[in-house]
């Protein structure tokens, strides 16, 4: 079995499963739970000075009968007092003292910072966690988001946190900016020695239309709040990558968060540059025990892949990330539809011809091209009309000079493999960028023409 | 003006068969739902209800908007939800039956969609057009095909008047659905909501006694028969008139209506094959029926009853008994039933000595219904088919003379409710293209 256990600028853990700053990890009787369950580290809920938090606290958008899609919160960092808080810490550290305990922070002047980082490490804590990320309430006050969005700011309080550190420091970083690579290397200049992202999501979740008011409901009014779950993982994997493919800050170790609930969303994490991940929403919906299918899925997927640890994987899929300009325009696709696997749903004749282009049909005849067809001529339809196992004749086909490969039709499809998309090429690769080296970007019919 | 109904009849004690979804229930079917393009449902709903669309606006929440899809189809999509055979129309026509997967569960979504707009203290979801047009619509017979053609011309504006002979509305969705399906007064509510749309019913009006069929040409634009089928037809053998021997449109009528919650049932024969037989048949079974028993004078692969209906019935310990014919009924010397001597079949034929008795206190029988062919002969250029059915043109309703139309069991001879619906609003639809032409700019 492939081994899981990392080390993230020093701190190490059994597997590279933490719990996210969070309610999950509000409290030390949780946490030893958590580690009960199989999971290799947490971040505590961020500690400071106490605050108060307000009920309701949470809002969802369910998808379908799919609860929880997205969860938002307007819950603040811990609202229990800061000793209790250290007490538990150290009875966890003293029975755990393998796995992972980091210290979310949030405090403002640096006088607080450097007494908040003393009493943490005095209790064991294993590293040290900034909430720049928190984007409702604490950024009101000058924390949380307000840090992050900052770069220099972000790396002044970093650098402060370092004169004091004696563990390693991780800064936390907020989605809700525009270049999530600024205020990566101004972490790595403050001198950070990790960083995690992404923090929420700035949102409103939704409105109650009875009351008019957003959600979640606080008396008569509502707050924006942090968006989080499976929706926000593809925003997520977008910004863990494009720090990653910055040399400049890969070279600190980057913990993944965002939507991660299977060891699959765990294991894209680590193939684009972290060398851990941590877990909120998906424990929030279904407890603790989901890190059994985390460890067994990530550790059957290294075997099968004969990779004899995690670290094999990590960063994997990064070089492969590149801009546009850099893809191959000479690459294509055509759709191919299984008849026999096929329901006769039409799912994909729709979707095709309102929303991509116009190029799948039913029935036995030839078809009018639409006028702005790339090719000339009637779409021809297939001799003999294909006449599937269950949809009989209304198994669609594709005019294949037209289809232009943009995997819609396979996208809507609910059964599994009934469309495929066939490779091809038109020529030896090409790409945007080539054309432009070599003078030949200009497309006819443009502005000017 | 409709009958009020004795709450403590016996058709109560039957729960619902598809009893009405919670919302999330509802809303999770509805989201199972692919939403496919050309959707075979549709095609295999003799209304042509949208069902892909009035199941999405479900899965959103907008269920007057599903109602108002269905409505537009079928404007007793209300009942249809709880009487139609939908295994073997739209469920049955699903591409997930192909995938091995459950169908959507069509008819207790369009239930779940229909209920929600019948009550009468909901806004109502139509608002019919106001009568400029001047034109008047005699209908005769308060069923499903005449409630159909009544309601979608009210709704444009025509005064729509339905001729019933008896004091109950409905037809046989009042007095001949099993109660599991459609009790009566959940058919009532149904017509209540449909005359709040302007159309009126005269009860205790009969064609040819009260009123002429002549009187009607002359006083109203149209006329529409749909006056269904008539009583049960009769097995023509010793021992059958007097009690405990009921045609089963009758019997279940009884039930319906009249029978008291706790009457009891003893051991039933059921004769026949069709869907009305097994409805009498696991009707009794479910109230307590002793034995219940069907004897059929073929095998059951030529029933014309449906295989899902008949595997309900076995469930619920209905025998079949197949091949068998009845030749007499027995009574005992107080008069009451005491058996029915039948004979076996051997390809549609008696065979000779296999006379054998089986013990009964009531037998019903489902064999069909009669033909009322009186209504069609007081109108002059209507036909009757050589079963007696009117002659019409199945999609327009237009029968031989200009000004009348027919649909429903007086046309095909016995259908489902689904059918009746179709005929009527094609009806009504033909009627306001001809009124529109006849009205020139329209």
């Amino acid at each position: 079995m492939a081994d899981l256990s990392i080390d993230f600028c020093g701190i190490k853990s059994p597997n590279p499963f933490w719990l996210a700053s969070a309610p999950p990890a509000n409290t030390g009787e949780q946490v030893m739970r958590a580690f009960d369950a199989g999971w290799g580290g947490a971040v505590w809920k961020t500690l400071g000075d106490p605050i108060v938090n307000v009920t309701s606290r949470f809002a969802a958008v369910d998808l379908g009968t799919y609860k929880m899609m997205g969860l938002n919160n307007i819950e603040l960092i811990t609202d229990r007092p800061l000793d209790v808080n250290l007490r538990e810490i150290a009875e966890v550290k003293k029975r755990y003292p393998k796995h992972a305990v980091i210290a979310s922070l949030m405090t403002e002047t640096k006088e607080d910072w450097r007494v908040l980082i003393k009493r943490c490490e005095d209790v064991g804590v294993d590293g040290l966690e900034l909430n720049f990320g928190c984007p409702h309430g604490m950024c009101e006050r000058g924390m949380g988001s307000s840090v992050g969005q900052e770069p220099k700011l972000l790396q002044e309080i970093t650098s402060w946190t370092k004169e004091f550190a004696r563990t390693p420091v991780l800064v936390k970083l907020t989605p809700n900016t525009g270049d999530i690579t600024e205020p990566g290397f101004a972490a790595v200049a403050g001198g950070a020695d990790g960083i995690s992202l992404i923090n929420t999501i700035k949102s409103i979740i939704g409105v109650d239309l009875d009351r008019m008011v957003p959600f979640p409901r606080v008396a008569g009014a509502s707050s924006n709040g942090g968006y989080c779950g499976p929706a926000v993982k593809p925003i997520a994997l977008h910004m863990v990558a494009a720090l990653a493919r910055e040399p400049g800050i890969a070279r600190v170790p980057i913990s993944g968060i965002g939507g991660i609930s299977t060891w699959r969303e765990a294991a894209e994490f680590i193939a684009l540059g972290c060398t851990s991940v941590q877990v909120c929403t998906a424990v929030m919906h279904y407890g603790y025990r989901i890190v059994e299918d985390l460890i067994q899925g990530l550790s059957s997927y290294l075997d099968e892949h004969g990779m004899k640890s995690v670290n094999e994987l990590r960063g994997r899929a990064v070089p492969s990330y590149q801009e546009w300009g850099d893809l191959d325009l000479a690459y294509k696709l055509v759709a191919k539809i299984d008849k026999d696997k096929c329901i006769g749903c039409q799912l994909c004749v729709t979707a095709c011809n309102d929303g991509a282009h116009q190029c799948i049909f039913t029935g036995p005849d030839d078809r009018e091209r639409p006028p702005h067809a790339h090719t000339h001529g009637k779409a021809i339809a297939p001799v003999p009309l294909p006449i599937g196992k269950h949809a009989g004749s209304r198994v669609p086909w594709v005019d294949e000079p037209e289809c232009v490969g943009c995997n819609l039709c396979q996208l809507v499809c609910p059964v599994s493999g009934c469309i495929t998309m066939e490779e091809s090429r038109t020529g030896p690769p090409e790409t945007w960028n080539d054309r432009v080296a070599q003078g030949r970007a200009r497309v006819p019919g443009g502005i000017h023409d | 003006m409709t009958a009020t109904l004795d709450p403590d009849r016996l058709e109560t004690v039957f729960p619902d068969k598809k009893p009405l979804y919670p919302e999330g229930e509802a809303r999770a079917e509805a989201e199972r739902c692919l939403y496919c393009v050309d959707a075979p449902c549709i095609k295999a709903c003799p209304t042509e209800i949208d069902i892909p669309t009035f199941i999405k606006k479900i899965a959103s929440g907008n269920v007057r908007g599903a109602a108002q899809t269905i409505f537009a189809q079928n404007l007793l999509g209300y009942s249809c939800a709880r009487v139609c055979p939908v295994e073997v129309l739209c469920e049955g026509s699903c591409v997930y039956n192909a995938w091995e997967r459950e169908p959507i569960k069509i008819g207790r979504l369009q239930r779940y969609a229909t209920d929600a707009v019948m009550d009468p203290s909901t806004a109502p979801i139509f608002s019919p057009k106001p009568r400029t047009t001047g034109r008047k619509v005699a209908l005769i017979g308060a069923g499903p095909a005449s409630l159909a053609c009544a309601g979608y011309l009210a709704l444009e504006g025509v005064e729509a008047v339905i001729f019933e002979k008896r004091p109950v509305s409905g037809g046989l969705n009042t007095w001949g659905i099993a109660p599991y399906k459609l009790k009566a007064d959940d058919a009532l509510l149904e017509i209540s909501w449909i005359e709040r749309m302007g159309v009126e019913i005269r009860h205790g009006v009969e064609i040819g006694r009260d009123i002429t069929g002549a009187q009607l040409l002359d006083q109203y634009d149209a006329v529409f028969i749909g006056v269904g089928l008539g009583d049960d037809t009769r097995l023509g053998i010793p021992g059958e008139d007097g009690p405990g021997v009921m045609g089963a449109v009758a019997w279940i009528e009884e039930m319906k209506l009249h029978m008291k919650r706790g009457t009891r049932i003893g051991r039933v024969i059921v004769v026949g094959g069709g869907n009305t037989a097994i409805d009498v048949a696991r009707e009794c079974a479910s109230l307590g029926g002793a034995e219940v028993s069907m004897v059929y004078r073929r095998g059951h692969e030529q029933m014309s009853g449906y295989v899902h209906e008949m595997m309900g019935a076995r469930k619920e310990r209905v025998r079949l008994i197949e091949h068998t014919q009845p030749v007499a009924v027995l009574r005992g010397a107080g008069g009451d039933v005491t058996g029915l001597r039948c004979v076996r079949t051997e390809g549609g034929k008696n065979v000779a000595g296999s006379d054998h008795d089986i013990p009964c206190d009531l037998v019903a029988v489902a064999i069909g219904q009669s033909k009322l062919r009186a209504v069609a002969r007081e109108l002059p250029g209507v036909a009757l088919d050589a079963r007696g059915c009117v002659v019409c043109d199945p999609t327009t309703g237009r029968t031989g003379n200009p000004k009348v139309y027919s649909g429903g069991d007086c046309t095909n001879g016995g259908k489902e409710v689904v059918n009746a619906v179709a005929d009527g609003r094609n009806a009504a639809r033909t009627m306001l293209a001809a009124f529109a032409g006849q009205s020139g700019a329209g």
